[in-house]
């Protein structure tokens, strides 16, 4: 029942935005995700990103999932069908469709929708499901899944891709499958008898996702740490960090369980608030196991003061902070990357904190399982910061490596023997000159390597002290010390594009955005160098690139240019050189927003170059 | 500044069965004003240490800020101390807990520290259950800040310069008891006959157990209207009877009369022999302590003693069901499932 079209339909194979638009608790998480995983295992790209609100019921929630054979996966804006199951949100549902884009909706309830230029398929979804389940609760979550499989006829999905995914996903509760493949059939035959189809987008299989999984950042840093050797982790529940923590433990308890006994090869513990979580973290590390904790931005404002007291005493830990829209409570369930300068400088006095900036799942869990070495050697807290588009969306990234010939690196710890060995123990004797020292774990001998822990001023043999000349050679050192961390995290990723290009430098989830923003800069005949800073402090790699570009964009998600303050404060680059480029509305940034930024100046800056020229 | 003490010991001090002097558990030279009940309550750790022939490297002393917070520093000078932000240390025990289960903490925090600051992470260290033996030196005062009223100061007592406390005091005996800790005991920092036993007790005991003592101190809150004097706590203190340890395999004395003792198992099968001067009282019975406490709160006296105990409790680390082998000493072997179950889990995830 098309209505008549008045513009073109639109024309695509394997590139195209759908736009799920649900009733917060509803259930249609799992179906719009089975649509996405049915996208992956066809083999074409694709980028499910679930928008909610912060609510349990009833709230209008979102699913927009891009699909890209070019494997373009950052959000790309305007949606070219949407699945409009929510009439408190029509109105912007399907004000949001390109002209000559699709809507399909619930027509049990029919409705005019006023778009002359846009297709509207009419499904009678819930008529449908009432007629064919007997169980009322059933019904609305089945109608999810009906939708599913008309789009599968709509678009060409292959049926038995979708029939696996159902039988995988209630492979412990098979008397689900039934009914789901019921539901399934209701849609697509639905579609079959009484609509014409394909519609004028389509997918087709391709072969682009050979190495690749689909995996959201969180459950990736989660293995990671899992990898990583963590045995501790303490987290207070918070949106979005939640589900690393919780990822954590589903892997820890399929794979840390002791042979004979049956018991926990880890502990767990949810805190009663975040300066519990790392208090425990903290604990837990200067006791010699790897402990760590998750939060997100309202977190690291309350752990603060403990996280002077680490970076003072100099004890391992490692801090996962997946950002959201900040400030205060701010947008919960939105993202940003705003906490880059929280992260940096955490703490009264004097601090600076190493970060790990990963960019998708895959640099989640290397980074994750990398940050418990890292803290370990520099015997401080370690943040890994990621952020909530990454964390809690599923993405496609590369297949995780681990080299098993790979050693933990545990740091500088003296054990029995060497101290047996040792005449006159010290916690704070820089004898290797690096900034690093030799510690001890409780327990360790009877009568050597005992020390006092302590955040107040101490002197080499971790003695109270107030003299001033002895608390500056401390601090003093400790810039040594992060001196030597520039040298052991991961460098920069860079790619220079030809001469006289100008630079873009950008950190964490904008990366898909930026490396399509430069494929269609390209055709503009803008060429930019791209440097992804990986992490905190910056190496040689950094200042180099800064060195070789006389101006440079700095793309991040949030007001005030964060990222660019850091270097500017860090490397006295002028602030000329480094130009915001931000984006803070709390959806993940465009390729076409960074397009229009960069061309637009880069236009300004040769008419400039020219005029002066002449 | 932290002063080490002189090594030389005197050649006929007495020795345990560990071959170590009272010297051998002690720590850095005192910095708290003379005559601190603190300093009291470390000698009382010491004698405890020796006489359990603890072996002081596998101790943990965990402390947040404060005069009491300092005060790991002077005693156990082989065990590993940390002195770690104001009302926090609990949470910094149940990491260390969790991470090392074979060591002993002595968590040692203050009025202010754990009633006020610290009353969040006091809660949930007793609600979870963390095997620890927790003091509070309780004085009722900020001492270090020079004198301002503390939460367990009682209403209407007087501060240095004359002026009435204006809010009721926080018990935290009487709220560990509520909260399920498993042995709790008041205690007077003057009284070491008293004290001494129920720190061995507590040193002994599995789970959480809360000595909350009477510790004045004597240059802001140790006048004639201080409730938390010298004078005023040897007038109220009534004790509920008299406690002794009796180490493992030892038999408790007959001089306690027949009928009017009690006796407690602890975790390692030493006993805590009770001689309870009041029929009404019994420590295995949380609500009648706690009803005993407020009668006698009512009469104005200050209960001291052992008030609760529950010799059964299960600590954080069987709740959580952690392997017997410190998760500090677990190797990579079974810490890293390897690349093989890695390409499982990549299967599973394309």
């Amino acid at each position: 029942m098309h209505e008549v079209k008045s513009i073109e339909s639109i024309q695509s194979t394997n590139d195209f935005v759908i736009k799920f638009a649900n009733v917060n608790g509803s259930g249609s998480a799992s179906a719009n995700q089975m649509f996405a995983k049915a996208m992956f295992r066809m083999g074409i790209p694709v980028s499910p990103k679930n928008i909610f609100p912060s609510n349990i019921q009833g709230l209008p929630t979102w699913f927009e999932v891009r699909v890209n054979e070019k494997g373009y996966l950052g959000s790309r804006g305007g949606v070219d069908i949407a699945v409009a199951m929510n009439p408190q949100s029509y109105f912007k549902d399907v004000d949001e469709i390109l002209p000559g884009g699709y809507l399909l909706y619930d027509s049990t309830w029919k409705r005019n929708f006023n778009r002359k230029d846009i297709t509207v398929i009419e499904i009678p979804l819930t008529q449908l499901c009432v007629e064919a389940f007997k169980n009322p609760k059933q019904r609305p979550l089945f109608k999810n899944i009906a939708y599913v499989g008309a789009l599968s006829v709509l678009l060409d999905i292959e049926y038995e891709v979708l029939e696996k995914i159902i039988s995988e996903q209630f492979v412990k509760k098979p008397a689900l499958i039934e009914p789901n493949l019921k539901a399934l059939d209701l849609g697509r035959n639905y579609v079959l008898e009484n609509l014409p189809y394909p519609l004028g987008i389509t997918v087709s299989r391709a072969d682009k996702l050979e190495d690749k999984i689909l995996i959201s950042g969180n459950e990736a840093a989660g293995l990671g740490a899992v990898y990583g050797g963590a045995t501790f982790c303490s987290w207070y529940p918070i949106t979005p960090s939640t589900s690393l923590a919780e990822g954590y433990e589903k892997y820890a308890k399929k794979f840390r369980i002791e042979n004979n006994t049956g018991k926990n090869l880890f502990a767990s513990v949810q805190a009663e608030d975040e300066l519990a979580a790392i208090g425990m973290a903290i604990g837990a590390n200067w006791n010699g196991a790897r402990g760590f904790t998750a939060t997100s931005g309202p977190g690291i404002s309350l752990m603060s003061e403990f996280l002077g007291l680490a970076y003072f005493a100099e004890i391992p830990l490692v801090l996962f902070n997946v950002q959201r829209g900040g400030p205060s409570t701010g947008m919960p369930t939105r993202t940003q990357q705003s906490d880059v300068l929280a992260c940096a400088y955490a703490s009264h006095g004097d601090t600076k904190h190493v970060v790990l900036f990963p960019s998708d799942p895959k640099e989640c869990f290397d980074f994750s399982a990398q940050a418990f070495d890292l803290a370990d050697q520099l015997q401080t807290p370690i943040f890994v910061v990621s952020d909530l588009d990454m964390g809690m969306n599923d993405w496609v990234c590369d297949k995780f490596k681990w080299d098993d010939e790979y050693k933990y690196n545990r740091g500088k710890v003296l054990n029995k023997e060497d101290l047996d060995e040792i005449e006159n123990f010290g916690r704070y004797l820089d004898i290797d000159n690096d900034g690093i020292c030799y510690r001890t774990y409780p327990g360790t001998h009877p009568e050597k390597g005992a020390f006092f822990t302590r955040g107040t001023s101490h002197d080499e043999y971790a003695r109270y002290t107030e003299d001033g000349e002895v608390n500056a050679a401390t601090l003093s050192r400790l810039m040594k010390k992060f001196r030597t961390a520039s040298e052991l995290v991961p460098e920069p990723v860079i790619e220079i594009n030809g001469e006289d290009s100008c630079g873009v430098i950008f950190y964490g989830s904008t990366s898909p955005a930026v490396h399509e923003a430069k494929d269609i800069l390209k055709e503009k005949e803008i060429n930019i160098d791209l440097m992804q800073i990986r992490s905190f402090p910056f190496n040689l790699d950094v200042w180099e690139f800064i060195a070789n570009h006389d101006r440079i964009y700095v793309v991040e998600q949030n007001r005030d240019s964060q990222m660019r303050t850091l270097i500017m404060a860090e490397g006295g680059i002028s602030p000329e050189i480094l130009r915001p480029l931000v984006h803070f509305t709390g959806d993940p940034i465009q390729a076409s927003y960074i397009v229009n930024k960069i061309s637009e100046r880069e236009v300004n800056y040769k008419s400039h170059i020219n005029a002066k020229k002449r | 500044m932290s002063f080490k003490k002189p090594i030389n010991h005197h050649p006929k001090l007495e020795t345990n069965k560990l071959g170590l002097t009272r010297r051998d558990y002690e720590g850095a030279v005192s910095t708290l004003c003379a005559g601190c009940g603190h300093d009291s309550i470390s000698a009382a750790i010491i004698e405890s240490c020796f006489k359990l022939n603890i072996e002081a490297y596998k101790v943990a002393k965990l402390s947040g800020i404060g005069c009491s917070s300092k005060a790991p520093a002077y005693f156990l000078e082989q065990s590993h101390g940390f002195n770690s932000v104001h009302g926090r240390m609990p949470s910094v025990a149940t990491g260390a807990n969790c991470a090392n289960r074979d060591l002993m903490y002595l968590g040692v925090s203050g009025d202010g520290d754990s009633a006020s600051i610290g009353l969040g992470q006091f809660v949930h260290a007793i609600r979870r259950q963390v095997d620890m033996v927790y003091f509070v030196e309780n004085n009722g005062t900020y001492g270090l800040t020079k004198g301002q009223f503390s939460a367990t100061n009682d209403l209407e007592s007087k501060n240095k310069y004359g002026e009435d406390n204006l809010f009721k005091p926080i018990d935290l005996a009487t709220m560990a008891i509520q909260l399920g800790a498993t042995y709790v005991a008041r205690s007077f920092s003057g009284d070491r006959d008293q004290l001494i036993p129920l720190i061995m007790g507590a040193m002994q005991h599995k789970g959480f157990a809360l000595l909350d003592i009477i510790s004045p101190c004597v240059t802001f809150n140790n006048h004639d209207s201080s409730t938390k004097s010298y004078d005023y706590i040897r007038d109220h203190n009534e004790a509920v009877g008299k406690t002794d340890f009796v180490p493992l395999g030892e038999e408790i004395s007959t001089s306690y009369k027949e009928g009017s003792s009690t006796e407690i198992s602890l975790h390692d099968g030493s006993k805590l022999a009770l001689e309870k001067t009041d029929a009404n009282f019994d420590p295995r019975d949380a609500g009648k302590a706690l009803n005993f406490i407020r009668e006698k709160e009512k009469e104005g006296k200050v209960l001291t003693g052992l008030l609760y105990i529950n010799d059964l409790a299960k600590d954080l680390n069987e709740t959580l069901n952690v392997t017997q082998t410190p998760l500090s000493q677990l190797q990579q072997d079974v810490l890293c499932p390897g690349s093989k179950i890695l390409d499982e889990i990549n299967q599973s995830l394309s």
